[in-house]
Parts: C-alpha cells; sequence; structure tokens
C-alpha cells in the first residue's frame, strides 16, 4: 500500500457556486464558495417541508443513492425513502458535502484561489484555512438561501453531522423548525481529540504525504490514511460488537500457526483503511478531524451551554446509543439538561445497542420509530 | 416505578381516570411538566384537547421510545436527578402521579416541583386506608393489597405517607393546597370531601393540587 495509487477519479457532482465568498472563523475568506449537494423528494409549494441532513466525518451528501466513486448505497439510505422515516414522499431532503469536505464543496482538494478568486492552478492542500463548524454550517446557509428555503422543518445528523446540527439550532434559531442532534456532544473531549491525532500523526508520519503536497508527485498517503482510519473505525464500534463480528477468530484458519495468522478482525480494519483511501482526501481528513476538535458550543457562549438555546422555539430530539463510548449518553444528557434551562421543547432516548457509535447508521428499529415519530411531529406542528 | 393496578377503569382515549381528574385541574394552554408519564397518555391528551405545551419525564426507557415515537416531548430521566436542571418558574403546572412514594427525596422533589412550577399536581396511594391498618393490626405483617401489592423486600415504593402525613409536610413547607381529593382505586372520586380523617381512612389515592405559598 506504499507505492503510489492514481489519483481520485473526477466525479462531476451537483453544486452551487457562491461567487463572493464565505468568511471564516480563523478570518480567511474562502473565494468563491462551491457548495455540492443533494436533494431528495420534493419541496412543496409552500417550501415548508425541507430538511437538511448533515453528515459525519467521512460521508458525504450522497445520503440515498448509489456513491458515484464507491458504487455502494447512500450512507443512510436505511431510513431514507418513501415510507420511510425520513419519508421522500413527504419531505424534501437536503445534504450537503461539508466545507473542507473531498466530495464537490470546497475543501483541500478543489483549486487553491487568490482574494479574488482566481484560481492558482494547484489544489489547496495544507494552505486551505482552518475551519469549524460553524463555518460548516455557514456554508449551508448559503445554500439554504441558493434554495429558496427559509426555514428547515428539520435539521438532522449523527455524530459530527449532530454538531452541526446543534450549531445551526443555536446560530440559526429561527431557521430551524425541530432539530435532531444524534450520537454526538457539545464538545469534542480529550479522549475523542486524542484518537483523532493518532489519525492525523499516522498521515503526517507517511512518507508519501510529502508535507502535504502529495498532488505534485500524483501520490496519496494511504498508508497514514488508511492507519487513521483503522484507529477511528475502532472507536466507531464497541467491545460487544467486535466481539460478537469477529471474537478470535482467524482468517483462513482454525488455530494459531504462529507464522502468517491473521485475525479476522485485522483482516476487517485492514479492508476499512484500504477502501476509505480511495474515497477520500488525506488534507480533507486533516481539516475536518481538526473542526470537530475545536468544537465546543459552550465556549462560544461564555462556557454556558443553555445560553446557547436561551429563548429558542425549535423543537429538540435527541438520542445516544448505549454502547457509544465515543459521544457516550452523559454527553447527549448533558445538552438534555441545557436545553432544559434554556426552556426548550426536548425529546430524549437512549437506545439500547450493543453496535457502538456506527448504531446511528445502522439497523436499529426503535431509534428510526422515535426519529420518524418526532419528525412527523414536527411536521403535523407545521402543518406540512 | 410503582405498576398500576391491571384492573383500572379506562376512559375515552385510554387515558386512567386519575388522570382524567389530573387533566381536569389543568386549564386550557398551560405549561405542563408531567414526571413519570410514562408513555404519555397525559400529555397527548393536554396537547390535543387543551392545546397546552406539555413535556414529559419518564425512567422507563420503552414507555419513552413510545412517547417520542409518538411525537410527545419526552425525555429519559427521573424526578430525583433531572428536576434540577430546570428553570425557575419554568411551567404553569408539575405534574407527579403515583409515583412521590417510590422517589429518594419525596421532599426535596416537592420543593423542586414548587421551585419549577407554580402549581404542583401529585397523586399518591393513601398508607393510612383502613384495610392496611387492619391487615398490619390483625396479621402483624406488611400489608398487601390491590395497591400495595409488592413484599416489602422488593416494592419500589420506599416512601409511603397517608393523607394526614402530606398534609403535614405541605404545612411544615408552607405549601398552600388548593384542592385535594380522596379516590378509589379506579380513579373514581370518594365521597370523603368534607372529612380529612374519614378520606384518610377510606381513600386509596389521594390527589392534590398545591401552589406555592406568596
Amino acid at each position: 500500500m506504499s507505492q503510489a495509487i492514481a489519483p481520485f477519479p473526477e466525479v462531476a457532482h451537483q453544486h452551487a457556486v457562491f461567487p463572493d465568498g464565505l468568511p471564516l472563523d480563523c478570518g480567511a475568506v474562502v473565494v468563491p464558495l462551491t457548495v455540492a449537494y443533494r436533494t431528495y423528494g420534493t419541496l412543496n409549494a409552500e417550501r415548508s417541508n425541507a430538511v437538511l441532513v448533515c453528515h459525519a466525518l467521512t460521508g458525504d451528501q450522497y445520503l440515498a443513492e448509489p456513491h458515484p466513486v464507491t458504487g455502494k448505497p447512500g450512507w443512510w439510505e436505511s431510513i431514507v425513502g418513501p415510507g420511510k422515516p425520513l419519508d421522500t414522499d413527504r419531505y424534501f431532503l437536503v445534504c450537503a458535502n461539508v466545507l473542507g469536505g473531498c466530495m464537490g464543496s470546497t475543501g483541500p482538494r478543489s483549486e487553491m484561489t487568490d482574494a479574488e478568486g482566481r484560481g492558482l492552478g494547484r489544489p489547496w492542500g495544507t494552505d486551505f484555512p482552518s475551519v469549524t463548524i460553524r463555518d460548516m454550517v455557514r456554508a449551508q446557509k448559503r445554500l439554504m438561501e441558493h434554495l429558496g428555503i427559509a426555514r428547515w422543518l428539520a435539521v438532522i445528523g449523527g455524530s459530527m453531522g449532530g454538531m452541526q446540527v446543534l450549531e445551526w439550532a443555536a446560530t440559526y434559531p429561527d431557521a430551524v423548525l425541530a432539530a435532531a442532534p444524534i450520537a454526538c456532544a457539545a464538545h469534542h473531549s480529550a479522549q475523542n481529540i486524542a484518537f483523532h491525532e493518532v489519525g492525523r500523526q499516522a498521515i503526517h508520519g507517511d512518507p508519501d504525504w510529502m508535507g502535504g503536497r502529495y498532488w505534485e508527485e500524483g501520490r496519496i498517503p494511504a498508508r497514514g490514511l488508511a492507519v487513521a482510519r483503522m484507529v477511528a473505525h475502532i472507536t466507531y464500534l464497541s467491545e460487544q460488537a467486535l466481539t460478537r463480528k469477529f471474537g478470535r477468530r482467524l482468517r483462513g484458519a482454525s488455530a494459531l500457526t504462529f507464522l502468517e495468522d491473521v485475525f479476522e478482525v485485522e483482516s476487517y480494519l485492514r479492508y476499512q483503511g484500504s477502501t476509505f483511501v480511495q474515497r477520500f482526501d488525506a488534507n480533507s481528513y486533516l481539516t475536518i478531524t481538526r473542526a470537530m476538535d475545536f468544537f465546543d458550543l459552550a465556549a462560544e457562549h461564555e462556557g454556558d451551554l443553555s445560553a446557547a438555546f436561551r429563548g429558542t422555539a425549535t423543537r429538540f430530539f435527541l438520542a445516544s446509543f448505549s454502547s457509544d463510548w465515543l459521544f457516550p449518553t452523559s454527553e447527549s444528557r448533558a445538552i438534555v439538561r441545557a436545553l432544559n434551562a434554556a426552556g426548550a421543547s426536548v425529546s430524549f432516548v437512549e437506545i439500547a445497542s450493543d453496535k457502538g457509535h456506527d448504531a446511528f447508521l445502522l439497523e436499529e428499529p426503535e431509534f428510526h420509530a422515535a426519529l420518524g415519530g418526532f419528525l412527523r411531529g414536527a411536521a403535523e406542528k407545521a402543518g406540512v | 416505578m410503582p405498576e398500576a393496578p391491571t384492573d383500572i377503569r379506562y376512559v375515552a382515549k385510554n387515558m386512567r381516570l386519575d388522570l382524567r381528574l389530573i387533566a381536569e385541574m389543568i386549564p386550557h394552554g398551560a405549561k405542563v411538566l408531567d414526571i413519570g408519564c410514562g408513555d404519555g397518555a397525559l400529555i397527548e391528551h393536554l396537547t390535543r384537547e387543551k392545546q397546552a405545551d406539555a413535556r414529559g419525564i419518564e425512567i422507563d426507557m420503552a414507555e419513552v421510545t413510545k412517547a417520542v415515537s409518538s411525537g410527545l416531548a419526552v425525555i429519559h430521566g427521573d424526578a430525583d436527578n433531572d428536576l434540577a436542571f430546570y428553570p425557575d418558574g419554568g411551567f404553569d403546572y408539575v405534574v407527579l402521579s403515583r409515583t412521590l412514594q417510590a422517589v429518594e427525596r419525596p421532599r426535596e422533589v416537592l420543593r423542586q416541583m414548587l421551585r419549577i412550577g407554580a402549581h404542583a399536581i401529585v397523586s399518591f396511594p393513601n398508607f393510612g386506608h383502613w384495610e392496611l391498618r387492619w391487615r398490619l393490626l390483625t396479621r402483624g405483617r406488611m400489608p398487601d393489597t390491590e395497591t400495595w401489592n409488592r413484599p416489602w423486600y422488593e416494592t419500589p415504593n420506599i416512601h409511603p405517607c397517608t393523607i394526614l402525613d402530606f398534609i403535614a409536610l405541605c404545612e411544615m413547607e408552607g405549601y398552600r393546597v388548593e384542592k385535594w381529593l380522596a379516590v378509589d382505586e379506579r380513579g373514581l372520586k370518594a365521597p370523603w370531601r368534607r372529612s380529612v380523617r374519614l378520606a384518610n381512612l377510606f381513600g386509596e389515592q389521594a390527589l392534590f393540587l398545591l401552589r406555592r405559598a406568596g
């Protein structure tokens, strides 16, 4: 895997361009701003049935259709579609690639531009400015205006998507009727930052990273990025899930030979790592993990999380999963308590699951029923 | 959480009669917090019939999931640990139905209820009922009745009280009793309206509407 892998296939993504660009929290301005997105369902005449779905760290806008690069099904296809909790007969779903991403939105893999938006003939790479979760949300706000939507019926997302949901509700409360931050936290914990740092160091340590200028040689730091993915993937699962799926089973052998033994769990992680590098840009990974690490919603409000939601009319739904140790239930409960203190309307369930953090993407009927019910309740209230 | 007796009579929309009595105490458009809301029957009723802004807390996750799946604003939590996070005066009515005897610190829970809400509505099974007194007197064993139907070593009802006990606590804490009534196990109003002592002897369940003093 240390040899060069051909650069990504160039895929045309549906997108909107904002020539005036986007000022970022760090002070830089990216000009122009491109937001790649996909929509599902139909916007009604009142423009009142739009639901924004925010994707997680390594997700993208291909929510409910085969991925143009990998050919795999959409990442939330299990709950998006006619009659499903995110009912495309009823709602108009919008999903945008985050700022800093690598599926068509402005990010480290886009052509670098100067202050006037003139292309410089090379990718941004590590020169791409630091972005925050709030910057991502501001980019989505531009898309919202472009689509002619004044208010989201709901903003929904898990993990980093949940952070965006919280930021949406805090920054643009009038634009969010209902908010569903799933399996997330109001800040990235020291443990979470630590795991991200291991991943970043793996990328930096790959000779093919070349100080972030790997594109110049047509290389990608595949080995480092794969290790980053492997470490992260462990944090998305639980001890029980790993035991259930793999136990101590060996690949192609029934007993240890002490020669070329490979545990199934090793083989699985290697596969996860090797497929990831075919669709994800290393500099994007560095940019987005950093944005997650920077996230601290309470800090944006003098350390008082409830102040972020004071007086809000948004209805909230939070769900956590019992075996999620990356974003444990205690983090969701802290948000619920802050929302209660702010007088907000909140629903909160902890779903019993052994699937770890990944549970929010998997078959969890109780979670799906609760999310669907919450959304129906919000739609009823809004007359959709 | 105390188990509701199985033979409670249900009225329209499957709402327990005692919940209906509670609902009657709550005016149109009120802001209500229902602690121990179960599957949210009272919340749903208040939302639909009285356009109330009604929210709930429930300890049993299966019930929470049911309530949330019906679109209700219910969180997983409990009376002892979650009330402290609500702001002063955030609600018009805070309801605690058939749960007071099962919380760890009933006095603190009541304080929280009347801090959060202008009114508190509390119902609890009356330990002063003659049948309990009789059984304890004649058998010398913990009572085993329709209401108090779990053995002492596994009952969740760790803080039973009588109607007189409750009134004494309200006096001590300076809460105003705006309304009270004693009901039988099925939630029907019992005719002991005029005498607290008779109600304490014959009422199986008690229902109180309290108000913060001053």
